[in-house]
């Protein structure tokens, strides 16, 4: 009998081409995504080099980060630099034979969210992409991760990756969610809790009835957020909800292979008593819809606190690092969070961008009307989730309410388009990240729920989305 | 890519803990089809004023710093984005060594393919160091990757750890998709297994 495994542990073993001397694993990547940001400079490696693709067939490309989401979106890419690299992009998939999603197809959208609904993301697969939001794909029971551009290249090449084992962190949620909170709520609480470093070299499986109980878009959105809590990864064991939502995908397994796949990724859960390094328990009902109030993922607080002093703070450091947050971000220590006022609301991005997230904006806004002071932008993740969407009337309760109803794209995430939040702008945002200059320089971020970004559209401040 | 041996450089104290990859090169910068030419946009945020002029107040404006090739910095330096328009910035710069207590791993990893050493030590050493870098001009350390030690200002030596492999790659300069593709026939091998296995991923 061999000792019992984590789920981390399996996909690892099961992709190990050699183990090192150096103590480094050669480690197989099955499946590769690539956008236009991070992929010229390897593709332009391989031609310098005389080297080929190894397995053309493992590469999907989409371009996302530079795209516009404008309605005349085909004739407006707001920078000479921006075209530069989507042409790029179009033009290596070209030269290289790589299937590509040209920005004006339906399937186009972010890549995260393209990869699972093309089946091209399955259980049991390594997959990467040189953008660190690659751990989305791990709510698949996928061990997925973001690469640097020189490691895109050694993909490209070789079909693998020098690696040292992670270490295996479970986090544990659960008990019930309550009412109005969200898989993003649980991802920033956990970050909150572990801090943006708790994860670093670690790789985090999330476990408990209350993960159990997201949906796929919900699973999705806790994994894409793991990189902040800093693990490379996060993981969700796949189930029967992974399965039917993979079924019928145009890349996924079909009929007999299909029944043989799922036979397989039955296997993919971690055995009992199998060892962690480290292990988190949350208790889900303790869960309060939160809220960022600074420039990091870890300065998180339940929406019903207040802006924090830095003369509470446990040492020097920390200190400096809430001062400097609270200078960045315009805030005065004590001031009810219920009690900052924005600018903009952004829904969208990888995070919460799918058909779930819009449905949830939806529920909130039907009938209601953004404040005046607000400008509000929805941008759907994809092509895909934009005609969903649309074709249940979605779209009409946005525009009624007030709010701008855009084309795909990573859009006001982080502003590499004409998308962008402006100096001193405050922006209750859906996305992944509040770091300074995140959204446009001198941007202010607040990171939230889509519920809870809807709710701060009706009234103008942030908002506990319990009491709307 | 550079071979990284032995430097002996000014180093410059960033006491920031959670020095971000946004921080480090910001989106604005990312749109380049090159790996070259993005040091005049490293830390532009904290480096500039608006109208892009230099601001006094970032240490690797002050004349004492200015050929800095060491930055000494807080915990999780380089938390965030995969990009590696990070250290392609940082070394166009003209950086060659990040001490820090703790750094993301994919930045970590991506110093490594460009000639750019990131060192970890504990804490309490790097208050230390972190002292001697406010020395400014006199702060020059050297720093050794074959012997694995940085020397001080004052002469005291402080050892690190770095991975073997790494070491010898990046004491060597070497490109590492090289050595791995003399290792095609052992790819190939897991592949034709992998294929009676999981025929589903060879469509």
């Amino acid at each position: 009998m061999s000792e019992p495994r984590t789920l981390y542990d399996k996909i690892w073993d099961a992709h190990v081409v050699e183990e090192q001397q150096s103590g480094n694993s050669l480690l197989y990547i099955d499946r590769h995504i690539i956008h236009e940001v991070t992929s010229p400079q390897a593709f332009e490696g391989l031609r310098v080099a005389g080297r080929d693709l190894r397995r053309v067939e493992t590469i999907l490309a989409v371009p996302d980060h530079n795209v516009p989401t404008t309605a005349d979106r085909e004739t407006r890419v707001d920078s000479l630099e921006s075209k530069t690299q989507l042409d790029a992009l179009e033009r290596n998939c070209k030269e290289f034979d790589v299937d590509y999603i040209p920005m004006m197809d339906a399937r186009q959208g972010i890549v995260h969210i393209v990869g699972p609904e093309q089946g091209f993301t399955l259980p049991g697969t390594t997959i990467v992409c040189g953008d660190s939001h690659t751990s989305t794909h791990g709510a698949f029971g996928a061990l997925a991760f973001g690469i640097g551009t020189s490691e895109v290249e050694h993909v490209m090449a070789t079909q693998t990756l020098i690696l040292k084992r992670s270490k295996n962190l479970r986090i544990d949620v659960s008990g019930e969610l309550g009412i109005g909170v969200t898989a993003k709520d649980v991802a920033l609480a956990v970050i909150g809790k572990i801090g943006t470093a708790g994860g670093t070299g670690s790789v985090i499986e999330f476990t408990g009835s209350a993960i159990k109980g997201l949906s796929m878009e919900g699973r999705m959105t806790l994994c894409n957020m793991a990189i902040e809590g800093g693990a490379r990864a996060g993981l969700v064991e796949p189930d029967d909800k992974t399965y039917d939502y993979i079924k019928g995908k145009p890349k996924a397994p079909k009929a007999a292979e299909f029944e043989m796949a799922v036979n397989y990724w039955n296997s993919l859960k971690s055995d009992e008593g199998a060892k962690y390094d480290n292990e988190v328990l949350i208790d889900a009902a303790a869960i309060v819809p939160q809220v960022t109030w600074g420039t990091s993922p870890e300065d998180v607080l339940p929406i019903t606190g207040v802006v924090p002093n830095p003369a509470d703070a446990h040492d020097a450091d920390s200190k400096a690092s809430t001062q400097r947050s609270l200078d960045y971000m315009g805030l005065v220590p004590g001031t009810k969070l219920t009690d900052v006022k924005i600018d903009k609301v952004f829904i969208g991005s990888c995070t919460n961008g799918r058909i779930e997230d819009m449905r949830a904006v939806a529920e909130v806004v039907k009938g209601r009307h953004i404040a005046e002071s607000v400008e509000g932008l929805i941008v759907p993740g994809s092509g895909l989730v934009k005609l969903q969407a649309e074709q249940e009337g979605l779209d009409e309760i946005f525009k009624a309410a007030g709010f701008d109803w855009r084309e795909p794209g990573c859009s006001m995430c982080l502003a590499m388009n004409a998308d962008k939040v402006l100096p001193n702008e405050r922006c209750a945002s859906t996305s992944n990240r509040n770091f300074e200059g995140r959204q446009g320089p001198k941007s202010r971020t607040h990171l939230v729920s889509p519920a809870m970004a809807a709710a701060a559209a009706i009234t103008g401040h942030l908002t506990d989305i319990r009491e709307l | 890519m550079d071979k990284f041996t032995k430097i002996r450089a000014v180093a410059a104290p960033l006491p920031i803990t959670n020095v971000d990859t946004d921080m480090i090169i910001s989106q604005n910068h990312l749109r380049t089809i090159e790996r070259t030419g993005l040091g005049k946009h490293a830390f532009s945020n904290i480096r500039y004023h608006d109208d892009g002029s230099e601001r006094d107040d970032f240490v690797l404006n002050k004349p004492a710093y200015r050929n800095a090739e060491i930055l000494i910095s807080g915990e999780n330096f380089g938390c965030g984005s995969s990009r590696e328009h990070a250290p392609w910035a940082l070394t166009d710069f003209g950086l060659r060594c990040i001490i820090a207590p703790s750094f993301a791993d994919i930045f970590y990893g991506n110093c490594f393919k460009n000639g750019l050493l990131p060192i970890k030590l504990p804490q309490d050493i790097i208050d230390d160091l972190m002292e001697d870098a406010e020395q400014g001009a006199n702060a020059i350390f050297t720093v050794d990757l074959e012997n694995l030690e940085i020397t001080r200002p004052d002469g005291e030596v402080v050892s690190f750890e770095i991975d073997g492999f790494r070491q010898h790659c990046l004491i060597n300069g070497l490109d590492d998709i090289g050595l791995t593709m003399e290792r095609s026939e052992k790819i190939s091998a897991f592949e034709e297994k992998q294929k009676i296995q999981q025929p589903w991923l060879y469509k």
